[in-house]
């Protein structure tokens, strides 16, 4: 019996969710009191798992899967999580752990419970704690099936170091057939994802106009965050569609969250508030989001942020 | 072209959420119910296949008698007609084997259902889906177009697009971007009198065990009242960051 995690390795390295992952995994084997298992495919150095306590990996090196494809990922995590009799399945939140989790939660005849934030509460009736309700809430599922497929949120367990002696091993997995292509990949380099960020700057209407956004920029420059934007301000097209956070838009569950010049409307703030510190920024004290905030500043985005991002280059530099 | 779409009743986001039965129930008093809203992406999406090239639409939704209103209103949005596969949804996999027994019946060529539901974001039944009725899948769904069987389609990843070819039949979870907002349509009085004729069918459901069940909510614990720091003073807001939550 084991525990299974499958670390994701986007072109060849591992992002900080892997390492997570791994780390969740870890816990919930000595939970269990079975084995650890991670899969990689196609990683480049899988003993960097080592260091979170994958005890051991399985390494598929396969060009079938140099580019990501859902059936194909998801028939090589069933295909060892047989092999290695996984009674738990852990995978990641990103947007390809979501595509993969729902194919092999069918595959295995596996319970699925997405959005899980913390490690099982009891192993018997299997009970974990999942966010509901656009995080406005928790529930305590049961899982009852034999095998259990868990999806974890991100930012969520965290990353826990716990040094293992590691053994890495190959695996052929058989490659089923998938009437889905790759034709083409765009993504804009060079840049700090949403998805990947530790800090997020996001401004609002309060800009007043697309021409403003270089002070956003150079905060999150200076910050190392990704840049964000509310629902007007990309339905106005001052922003692409592809920074628009919120619930329509991408979610965010970063560790730091800054807000200028958004109000914090119900909608936005759901897709928010998994992040761990907010920070708003507004010149209206009334603004909904001074509830939904761990720290503010009522004042006048023009005059605080270039002072912020000042003071910030100081900080840095000290 | 046969277009399955799968429609969620779920609370409007505005909702306040609470429990009852010690907390063991969603608190239903009070709130008002809609068509999921990234299933109503996915609906709009619908409507343009039918009408710029020809195609059948039909809804289906796993419930009981209370999601009515929010199937009538899809037909009044357009849709032909409507599926009610009369059983109370526990989880996403129960849900999608009921739904795929209604695609196997219906021999649909597409499947377009939201990529998560506004209630419990579990962002599970499309895959589920296509994986027990065998048909093709693209999650997160931006964008796509039919030329005979052959599909193009553009998915979101993390940090860009990924655009896919595909054939028929497939299953899509949808998004904003499959359409966007200014392209949802408002039911106007004709519809309304015209969903009123419409086929709501309800079947019954298979009786399928589900493998997860809730055991009790809980709501997260009240959060502190904002810190203000004066605008004056940003060297305070750097400090707290830095010393007091550590996220710089």
């Amino acid at each position: 019996m084991s525990v299974l995690v499958f670390a994701d390795a986007s072109e060849g390295k591992f992002k900080k969710t892997a390492f997570e992952v791994v780390s969740y995994g870890k816990k919930v084997s000595e939970q269990l009191g079975t084995d650890i298992v991670v899969l990689t495919i196609n990683a480049s150095d899988t003993s960097l798992l080592y260091t979170y306590g994958a005890e051991k990996v399985l390494s598929v090196s396969n060009d079938s899967l140099k580019t990501f494809n859902a059936k194909q990922y998801a028939s090589t995590i069933t295909e060892v999580a047989t092999a290695e009799k996984a009674t738990v399945v852990i995978l990641d939140s990103s947007i390809n752990g979501l595509y993969v989790a729902p194919i092999v939660s069918v595959n295995l005849e596996a319970g699925y419970a997405s959005n899980t934030v913390d490690v099982p509460s009891n192993t018997n009736p299997f009970t974990i704690k999942r966010k509901a309700f656009s995080n406005k809430a928790f529930s305590n599922t049961v899982i009852s099936s034999d095998i259990k497929v868990i999806g974890l949120a991100k930012n969520s367990y965290g990353v826990h170091e716990n040094v293992v002696q590691g053994i890495t091993q190959t695996f052929e997995p058989a490659i089923v057939d998938s009437a889905v292509l790759s034709e083409k990949v765009e993504r804009v380099s060079g840049q700090v994802t949403i998805a990947d960020a530790d800090i997020v700057v996001s401004a609002g209407r309060g800009l007043k106009g697309p021409e403003n956004w270089e002070m956003i920029e150079e905060l999150a420059t200076v910050l190392g965050a990704a840049t964000a934007c509310s629902k007007p301000v990309s339905d106005l097209g001052w922003r692409p569609h592809s920074e628009h956070v919120g619930q329509t838009g991408k979610p965010v569950a970063s560790n730091l969250y800054i807000a200028i010049g958004i109000s914090g409307a119900i909608q936005h703030l759901a897709g928010i508030n998994a992040s761990k510190v907010k920070v708003v920024v507004n010149s209206d004290p009334e603004a909904p989001f001074f509830r939904a905030a761990d720290y503010g500043i009522v004042g006048d985005a023009f005059e605080v942020v270039p002072k912020l991002i000042e003071k910030l280059k100081a900080f840095k530099l000290a | 072209m046969k277009i399955l779409v799968c429609i969620s009743h779920v609370p409007d986001t505005t909702s306040k959420i609470n429990f009852t039965e010690n907390n063991t129930q969603f608190d239903t008093n009070g709130v008002q119910f809609v068509i999921n809203p990234y299933d109503e992406f996915c609906l709009t999406r619908a409507m343009w296949f039918k009408e710029k090239q020809g195609a059948s639409v039909t809804v289906v939704n796993v419930g009981g008698p209370e999601t009515e209103p929010t199937l009538r209103k899809t037909l009044a949005i357009g849709a032909d007609d409507a599926i009610r596969v009369n059983a109370i949804p526990t989880d996403g996999l129960q849900v999608a084997k009921e739904i795929a027994e209604v695609v196997k019946k219906g021999g649909y060529d597409i499947v377009l259902a939201g990529k998560e539901s506004a209630d419990y974001n579990g962002q599970m039944v499309p895959g589920m889906l296509a994986t027990l009725t065998d048909f093709n899948f693209i999650n997160a769904c931006v964008g796509m177009e039919v030329d005979g069987t052959n599909v193009s389609a553009t998915r979101e990843i993390d940090g860009g697009n990924e655009i896919l070819s595909s054939s028929l039949p497939i299953v899509v979870g949808g998004q904003k971007g499959i359409v966007e907002e200014k392209d949802l349509r408002i039911p106007n009085m004709r519809g309304i009198m015209m969903a009123r004729k419409k086929p709501l069918v309800v079947v019954d459901a298979k009786s399928i065990e589900a493998s997860t069940s809730i055991d009790s909510f809980e709501k997260p614990a009240p959060r502190g009242s904002v810190k203000l720091v004066d605008a004056d003073n940003v060297d305070e807001l750097i400090n707290l960051l830095h010393n007091e939550a550590k996220v710089i």
